[in-house]
């Protein structure tokens, strides 16, 4: 068995998600081998080449990968693929935007978003936002495999291997980058946090997330929402958590003014210790979480800061 | 031009799903059925590009059984011109999804495909993806603005951390996010408009693509259940819990 590992990262720094794939890879085989494409970003191969388990690290470094496009990555991957049983992944915006394309110019069936490795053939993954687990065989010659990197735990540090340059340079013209606007936050991103606090409905506009952000920086925390809170406007999309945003399986999560939508529930169930705050008694985030509290949130929100501060 | 829309018949979004006692798969008897909400975005940001003028005729497309023609019929509704049906007795897998709706695009060479980037049942987002690339046409995924300049267009996409923009040329294929629009409601005289509007029938056969199964479904469980914790009366209460009992803030 040898399986590639597609390396997430943002041109500086290698991401968490990668430790976890590894993870992954080590129940399906050992010759585990790490693709770092990027521009710029040979301290990113440098960080794979001391994980733990991974046999082998290629380096592209090129303009053409800057931004990580589907097509070029995607090309990319299937140059260096063959010999390879399993390519994995980790199920961000960038792993499922590429690998689809990976799958199917290899005609196979890409496994999406998978939570448990059964067998070298076997995985399972949730269906329908979560609401039921699916066990799945596929009998693809080469298994394609997006992961949701929440459900693995990270792969220690380990002695280094030496990094390989890749020369291939892909580069589609049909599609070229033009901009983006990242959101600016020195609080830790939310899929690698050790706890969140998202708000939802009940925080009634933006401003009042204010409340949380204070409470985030007090304990290390990020910021998320629920969608409801999302499709109000109150916050940017990227800070959903739920089945169409991230999921997220923090040590802590804690729910403010968020009823506990089936989607939402999706997103963060996992998490080891979930704390709820809600002012209606029946809310079903109740259901889901170790410890409730029936309050207003803007009489507990305040409390808690000055119980932090203190 | 021509703008290609697949929709999914798939369980209405508010219906709880429950597994079958035998684990085989989820139970969909009498279940509520609807168009995939990400299909509704894709279709309506279709119709939007037509009453700007932009998109001359909007073809919706359903893969599966019978019934997904009320899909196609609830497409047309909203705006589409005519509809697709490829029947199967069952829903074949996204790489068949997307061989069928590729063999689509040969025929009838459309601008652009806007696609739902995920459907709420098998939840692959994958379908778009294999579509672009076995077609050779540039993608955009995951968009929350799409404007077509000339012939060429630009997609704003959602990321992990933020937004990043593309600029693509068409023939493309699209997929949509949450926040592109917000679908409309169909009007009871577009209801009955859109049923005679033309809806031509063809099989996978007819589209040379076969659809036999790669993936086999071994079981179906309901997830893990997590049992309620404790309610706690005050937030000194709250915190000294999460320091002394679980431990997770210092």
């Amino acid at each position: 068995m040898s399986i590639l590992i597609y390396a997430e990262h943002d041109n500086k720094h290698l991401k968490s998600e990668t430790h976890k794939l590894v993870t992954a890879a080590t129940q399906l085989g050992d010759d585990i081998h790490i693709l770092v494409a990027g521009l710029d970003c040979a301290a990113v191969a440098e960080q794979a080449a001391t994980i733990a388990g991974v046999k082998r690290v290629m380096l592209a470094d090129n303009p053409a990968y800057a931004h990580q496009l589907a097509e070029n990555t995607a090309d990319l991957v299937l140059d260096i693929a063959e010999g390879y049983t399993h390519i994995l992944a980790a199920a961000t915006t960038t792993g499922k935007n590429f690998m689809p394309r990976v799958a199917a110019l290899l005609d196979v069936v890409q496994l999406s978003d998978i939570i448990g490795i059964e067998s070298q053939d076997t995985f399972v993954r949730p269906i329908y936002a979560g609401n039921a687990i699916a066990t799945v065989q596929s009998s693809d010659a080469v298994k394609v495999v997006t992961v949701r990197a929440s459900a693995f735990d990270a792969a220690q540090e380990g002695d280094s291997v030496s990094v390989e340059t890749l020369a291939t340079v892909i580069e589609n013209t049909q599609v070229t980058f033009e901009s983006d606007e990242m959101t600016k936050s020195d609080r830790p991103e939310l899929t690698a946090a050790d706890i969140v606090i998202s708000g939802g409905r009940g925080m009634q506009d933006g401003e009042h997330f204010a409340m949380l952000e204070r409470i985030a920086d007090q304990l290390g925390a990020a910021v998320g929402a629920s969608r409801a809170a999302v499709d109000a406007g109150f916050v940017p999309n990227d800070m959903q958590v739920g089945q169409t945003g991230k999921i997220v399986a923090p040590q802590l999560y804690i729910a403010v003014g968020i009823s506990g939508a089936i989607q939402h529930l999706a997103g963060m169930k996992d998490s080891k210790v979930i704390v709820a705050i809600n002012k209606d008694p029946e809310a079903p985030i109740f259901q889901v979480a170790d410890y409730g509290l029936v309050a207003d949130l803007f009489d507990a929100l305040p409390e808690i800061e000055s119980a932090l501060g203190s | 031009m021509k703008i290609l829309v697949p929709v999914k018949r798939v369980i209405d979004y508010n219906v709880k799903v429950r597994v079958k006692a035998d684990q085989s798969d989820v139970d969909l008897t009498n279940a509520k059925m609807a168009m995939n909400p990400f299909c509704e975005i894709a279709v309506e940001e279709a119709v939007r590009l037509k009453e700007k003028g932009i998109a001359t005729e909007i073809v919706a497309v359903s893969i599966g059984p019978k019934a997904c023609q009320e899909q196609i019929r609830n497409a047309m509704a909203l705006g589409a011109d005519r509809g697709i049906h490829v029947e199967c007795e069952t829903f074949p897998e996204s790489l068949q999804v997307a061989k069928i709706l590729a063999r689509l695009v040969e025929q009838e060479s459309p601008g652009l495909v806007i696609i739902g980037k995920q459907a709420i049942d098998s939840d692959n987002n994958q379908t778009g993806q294999m579509l672009a690339a076995l077609t050779k046409m540039p993608q955009a995924t995951f968009a929350s603005a799409v404007e077509v300049e000339g012939d060429s267009l630009k997609v704003t996409r959602e990321i992990d951390g933020g937004l990043q923009t593309l600029k693509l040329s068409m023939p493309a294929v699209v997929s949509t996010d949450l926040r592109l629009n917000e679908p409309r409601y169909a009007k009871l005289p577009d209801i009955m408009k859109a049923k005679r509007k033309p809806l031509a029938v063809m099989s996978t056969d007819e589209l040379g693509v076969d659809i036999t199964p790669r993936v086999t479904t071994l079981k179906v469980t309901p997830p893990p259940a997590r049992s309620a914790g404790v309610k706690v009366e005050t937030v000194a209460e709250l915190m000294a819990k999460l320091r002394e009992e679980a431990k997770v803030i210092s």
